[in-house]
């Protein structure tokens, strides 16, 4: 694809992607007026009704303006990173926010690179050795792992390598760099197991259609050592899966980091979203959801790209067209 | 089609291994009978009362009287692990059988009819599926307040995607068969054509996905109950006994592992069961 057509592609998707967030946020500032009661009262939460504080909110929130106005202040203030402030503790949202990131972002990195190479790993390993024990066993454990949610086998995890075989730390998320990948070892592999069982169903299954394939028969034939055949066919076919479902694997990572974090007691973004959410804390909710939305859109154009980069079939199908 | 009709076929190995995987498929319709039956049944058959607390006898270790010990309010884990079974049946049922209507009439609508009606679906389709779920009802609890069968009903329109994409595709590859041309020139109406002439056939697919569809709400709603945005507080939940028992894993780790491993052995059966009955009604020559 030319310069020209990369360009207009990234300009239609980042058009689309403006959009979706325009109504995602459209949503999430609504949520303030789907909430049962008046806004004051949610916004109130259980703080005392003074009348200093009453003006105070609805200055604040500009709760006389129309309910358009409302949103568009609010969107501009959100473009900024400004979410007003939160209800229990009163400190900035953004702040809240920017303190409970790195745990979170350490957790999900950490989360994706092993659900990465287990997951490509494992699925070439059981492609491989197809109907042979291994096979069998991996493609076992994928079926029961695919069926057990992030909570249940992190809590599975900590009884065994925390309490039986007193491994690893079972909760807190640990200082300096090496003392987190410690303590967050059995969250990012209890968050890993779901993503790893997919993506090693589709990289076996991927490996497997090229297996049969003339060409790699072909370079057999030729005489080329199997690590050849190994490195140059079948991984690099093995890897579109990995490109493809990244979006899918995000979104499992995301929402499992949720349950993980409350798990393993971790200070992150997910437990914040809980603990909002279990107190009705709107501005907070609101943005985390929107933080949440922005990462979560931002990763799909980035695995898009990064699939038409690597799969040139599908770039070349999109420019001819 | 949607890989996740492809793909169980491939990991069960089509076919080759149904007759060494049947005790497998025995077993998985015993687990789900048992499940069945606690639910029906729920405290009816349990030992004890689920409810009843006994604060003499807390954190108590698997004994005669109490076979998986009792909680930190002192009450008997193995009943309310029996109880327990209605809201991890109730609600996943609910949603796979209504997801699986809607589904079903939005997919054969989105194939048969083609053109516009299609593409309003499956714009539609594709916008709910990059919508990570747990987190949507996570936020909405938060606005709206939170409770099971809100979840549930979230869940259903975040799953009708699902199946409208599966049922969908199954019914393009119909659309242009012999014999819904047959049918359309005796005159039969297209509502007639869909529901009778194209649906068994894509019934096979399906029915499959309901049993996914199962296991994914199971884990979803247990998820939410483990978080507190769930089922009441005190109900008899497994993924509300996970989280309940956390803190005394040291003390009573059965009462924490057993739920979890009901989660588990239900949602794995529930998943391999509907790998099997596609495989099954697919050979019998009614799919492809």
């Amino acid at each position: 694809m030319t310069a020209r057509g990369w360009a207009f592609f990234l300009a239609r998707r980042l058009a689309v992607l403006a959009l979706l967030l325009v109504v995602v946020s459209f949503a999430v500032f609504s949520l303030l007026y789907l909430s049962p009661g008046s806004v004051i009262d949610t916004l109130l939460g259980t703080n005392p009704r003074t009348p200093a504080e009453l003006s105070y909110l609805t200055s604040e929130y500009h709760l006389n303006q129309p309910f358009l106005t409302q949103y568009w202040i609010w969107a501009s203030q959100a473009v900024r990173l400004h979410f007003g402030n939160s209800i229990q503790t009163s400190l900035p949202v953004t702040s809240e926010i920017r303190q409970r990131l790195p745990v979170s972002l350490f957790l999900g990195v950490y989360a994706y690179i092993l659900t990465v190479l287990l997951g490509v790993g494992l699925g070439i390993a059981a492609a491989l050795r197809r109907q042979r024990l291994a096979d069998r066993g991996i493609v076992g454990a994928a079926i029961v792992a695919l069926s057990t949610p992030a909570f249940v086998s992190g809590v599975f995890l900590i009884y065994l390598l925390g309490i039986q075989v007193r491994l690893f730390p079972v909760a807190g998320p640990g200082t300096g760099f090496f003392g987190e990948l410690w303590h967050l070892t059995l969250p990012a592999v209890a968050l890993a197991l779901t993503a790893t069982a997919y993506l090693v169903k589709h990289t076996r299954a991927a490996v497997i259609g090229v297996l049969d394939q003339d060409y790699v028969t072909f370079a057999r034939a030729r005489g080329l050592t199997a690590s050849r055949v190994l490195t140059g066919y079948i991984l690099r076919n093995a890897l579109i899966p990995v490109v493809t479902m990244s979006g899918l694997i995000l979104s499992y990572v995301i929402t499992g980091a949720v349950l993980v974090e409350d798990t393993f007691s971790l200070p992150g973004i997910g437990q914040l979203l809980v603990q909002s959410a279990t107190a009705k804390d709107l501005p907070l909710i609101q943005g985390v959801a929107m933080v949440i939305a922005v990462v979560i859109v931002l990763a799909n154009l980035l695995a898009d790209v990064a699939l038409m980069a690597v799969d040139p079939r599908i770039r070349l199908g999109r420019g001819s067209r | 089609m949607s890989t996740a009709v492809a793909l169980p076929a491939e990991i069960t190995g089509a076919g080759r291994r149904r007759r060494r995987g049947s005790w497998l498929i025995s077993a998985c319709l015993v687990v789900v009978g048992v499940v069945v039956v606690m639910a029906v049944f729920g405290s009816a058959i349990a030992p004890q009362d689920p409810n009843a607390q006994n604060t003499f006898f807390i954190l108590a270790r698997p004994s005669g009287a109490h076979w998986l010990g009792t909680d930190s309010l002192g009450r008997d884990v193995f009943s309310r692990l029996i109880a327990g079974a209605r809201t991890a049946f109730l609600g996943p049922l609910v949603i796979a059988a209504s997801s699986m209507l809607l589904g079903n009439l939005l997919g054969l609508l989105a194939g048969y009819r083609g053109g516009r009606t299609d593409a309003l679906i499956m714009r539609w389709v594709d916008l709910m599926w990059a919508v990570p779920g747990l987190l949507l009802i996570i936020v909405v609890a938060g606005a709206l307040g939170s409770g099971y069968w809100l979840a549930v009903g979230l869940l259903i329109v975040l799953t009708v995607p699902f199946d409208t994409r599966v049922v969908r595709g199954v019914t393009l590859e119909q659309a242009p068969r012999p014999y819904v041309e047959a049918a359309r020139t005796l005159g039969v109406p297209d509502w007639r054509i869909m529901l009778f002439h194209i649906w068994p056939n894509v019934s096979p697919v399906a029915i499959a996905n309901a049993f996914l569809v199962f296991a994914g709400s199971l884990t979803s709603l247990a998820g939410l109950s483990f978080l507190g945005l769930g089922v009441a507080p005190g109900t008899p939940d497994w993924g509300l006994m996970l989280s309940e028992g956390l803190q005394d894993l040291f003390v009573n780790p059965i009462a924490v592992l057993a739920p979890g491993v009901m989660i588990v052995l239900t949602a794995t059966s529930m998943n391999l069961i509907g790998d099997w009955l596609q495989e099954r009604l697919s050979s019998k020559g009614a799919a492809r």
